[in-house]
């Protein structure tokens, strides 16, 4: 199949470019310049202030490549902020982070070429088609023109939205928008995908279709970053989690050895209580839950 | 499924050479916009009246009057380029809400995650913006010629005219993302753009000459690039119409503004994803 070739080609220039990083040893020591550059995302200490709120407290958090990995925690624990960062939309105050080994402050335009971002808003044009779309997606990635039909298509046959191509997005459904989107996220083949909350507002099935979807990309290698405030979601689809509280990261671990930390039978809502000394509450700010309702009712 | 390319490698492409893909990125950014529009031609309709109403019904009334001394041009034809300009402008000034609006929907997110320089994103919108003006250029040439206006209809001439008209709603229309990313809200951006609508019309040659205006207003109105807009079309749209600074200045104030106001936008733009 000659679409592999670039794609095989392409995995090898990024183990490369993670090599140089190692070279570099910029953060401290040498132990942490591996860890640099081996993991899809590595922060030290990432902190992130809106005047007097620290929405993100010196996290530092390693993401093995090809993992689905979860923050999780009430609305208002930073996830969506850590995320921003990480997708090199927000400057953080203070610490470093690293994604597909690359400084996400000091070298923005490499982290962009590698990453696909999914944000809890809908991202996609409601104007325009779901083909219009995913080309405009193409051309600011800069995907060679020989391959952008065929990658086009293949993403509309994935998303399973190819026979609504031509429509325009405003009249898809919840579901076929998110798949849109994911589609569009990943369709310069990103080694990171950063979804945020991405099954909110969804229905079952809708919600077992972008499951599906994602699984299905890290199957073929995509780290995965993905936040929740859904611990049943979490649970069954995270390889690991990251719990998080009041922008600080409690504990790091797959769902089952957390869960045997605190007792048998127990479940991620009782690893959130037992290792956050809270209780786990819709909570956040009107902002946040403002937005995340806005989303719901346009997906539904 | 597994009979898919791997779509999760992390393919990186080998890079287009960094001017190749500004261009590309702008004309994506463009040509999606474009077909926004072709999805939603009533737009282009409703932007008709506005000019409609100022040449039928100010302009005739004003032209009976003939109390504004337009030199060698009858009024009508005097004001036709004004009021071309002046529509361009009502346009792009509240271009800045649609900004606004992309970044509550996530849709400016996706657009500053991609590779695409800052630069490239706005200068796409820029030219967006210029060329859904075009549409008002053929309205007020098939009102003027229907008016029996003196329109100049060489080749030449009608190309200058839609080269200001690209330009000047370049220019405004950046002007109006500036100030949409420095208010950040629809509310208090409608509220700018009444503001300003007004004063920029006004303190222009657009519906009076420059001659007419006190001292203060003359200052005025030789900062506001609406002015050079509407002198560069009023020499090239109507017969025996020229240019009080000559095309020259015309363009080159026309050119800074883009240059100062696109570097403004690409400079705030990244500032609304937060």
């Amino acid at each position: 199949m000659a679409a592999d070739a670039p794609a095989v080609s392409a995995q090898a220039g990024f183990v490369e470019a993670q090599a140089e990083r190692v070279g570099e040893g910029e953060p401290a020591g040498p132990d942490a310049a591996r860890r640099a550059a081996s993991a899809a995302v590595h922060t030290v200490d990432l902190t992130r202030r809106f005047g007097p709120l620290v929405a993100d407290d010196h996290v530092s958090l390693d993401v093995g490549a090809g993992e689905i990995f979860g923050l999780i925690g009430p609305n208002g624990a930073g996830k969506t902020t850590m995320i921003k960062m990480l997708a090199t939309l927000l400057p953080p105050t203070a610490g470093r982070a690293w994604v597909a080994g690359f400084d996400i402050v000091a070298q923005p335009h490499r982290v962009r070429r590698r990453i696909g971002y999914l944000p809890q808003m809908i991202s996609t044009d409601g104007t325009l088609t779901g083909y219009e779309n995913l080309l405009l997606s193409a051309q600011l990635y800069n995907i060679p023109r020989r391959e952008r039909a065929q990658r086009i298509h293949d993403a509309l046959v994935r998303a399973k939205i190819e026979d609504a191509a031509g429509r325009q997005v405003g009249h898809y459904s919840g579901g076929m928008v998110r798949s849109l989107e994911i589609a569009q996220a990943t369709l310069h083949r990103p080694a990171v995908l950063f979804a945020d909350e991405p099954t909110v507002g969804l229905d079952p099935v809708a919600y077992l279709a972008v499951w599906a979807h994602l699984l299905d990309l890290r199957d073929q290698g995509m780290t995965i970053l993905v936040t929740t405030h859904n611990m049943e979601e979490a649970d069954e689809h995270c390889d690991r989690v990251a719990v998080m509280h009041t922008g600080r990261v409690a504990v790091v671990g797959s769902p089952a050895e957390l869960k045997a930390q605190v007792g048998a039978a127990a479940t991620l809502n009782d690893v959130f209580i037992h290792f956050t000394g809270a209780v786990l509450e819709q909570g956040g700010e009107f902002r946040e839950i403002l937005r995340t309702r806005r989303v719901a009712r346009r997906l539904s | 499924m597994k009979s898919f390319a791997p779509a999760a490698s992390p393919a990186v492409f080998p890079e287009p050479p960094a001017a190749f893909a500004f261009v590309e990125d702008v004309l994506a950014v463009a040509a999606a916009e474009i077909r926004k529009l072709r999805h939603d031609p009533m737009e282009l309709l409703s932007r008709a009246v506005q000019p409609t109403l100022w040449l039928v019904v100010f302009g005739e009334v004003m032209a009976h009057l003939r109390g504004v001394p337009t030199g060698r041009l009858s009024y009508l034809d005097f004001m036709a380029p004004g009021i071309l300009a002046q529509s361009v402008l009502f346009i792009a000034i509240f271009y800045g809400i649609a900004t606004i609006w992309e970044r509550d929907l996530g849709i400016l997110q996706k657009l500053l995650v991609s590779p695409a320089s800052r630069v490239a994103l706005v200068l796409g919108k820029a030219l967006s913006a210029g060329v859904r003006a075009l549409s008002q250029a053929v309205i007020v040439y098939l009102l003027a010629l229907i008016m029996r206006l003196h329109v100049d209809l060489r080749p030449i001439n009608v190309i200058g005219v839609l080269v200001v008209i690209i330009m000047g709603s370049a220019l405004f229309s950046m002007f109006s993302v500036v100030m949409a990313c420095l208010v950040r809200t629809r509310e208090r951006f409608m509220g700018i753009g009444q503001i300003l609508t007004m004063p920029l019309f006004f303190a222009s040659n657009a519906i009076y000459p420059i001659a007419l205006m006190p001292a203060w207003l003359r200052t005025a109105s030789a900062i506001n690039p609406l002015t050079y807009q509407v002198d560069a079309l009023r020499a090239l749209m109507v017969i025996g119409g020229s240019s009080a600074f000559g095309l020259g200045t015309d363009f080159a104030v026309l050119l800074f503004g883009i240059a100062l106001f696109v570097g403004l936008a690409a400079r705030l733009y990244p500032r609304m994803g937060i």
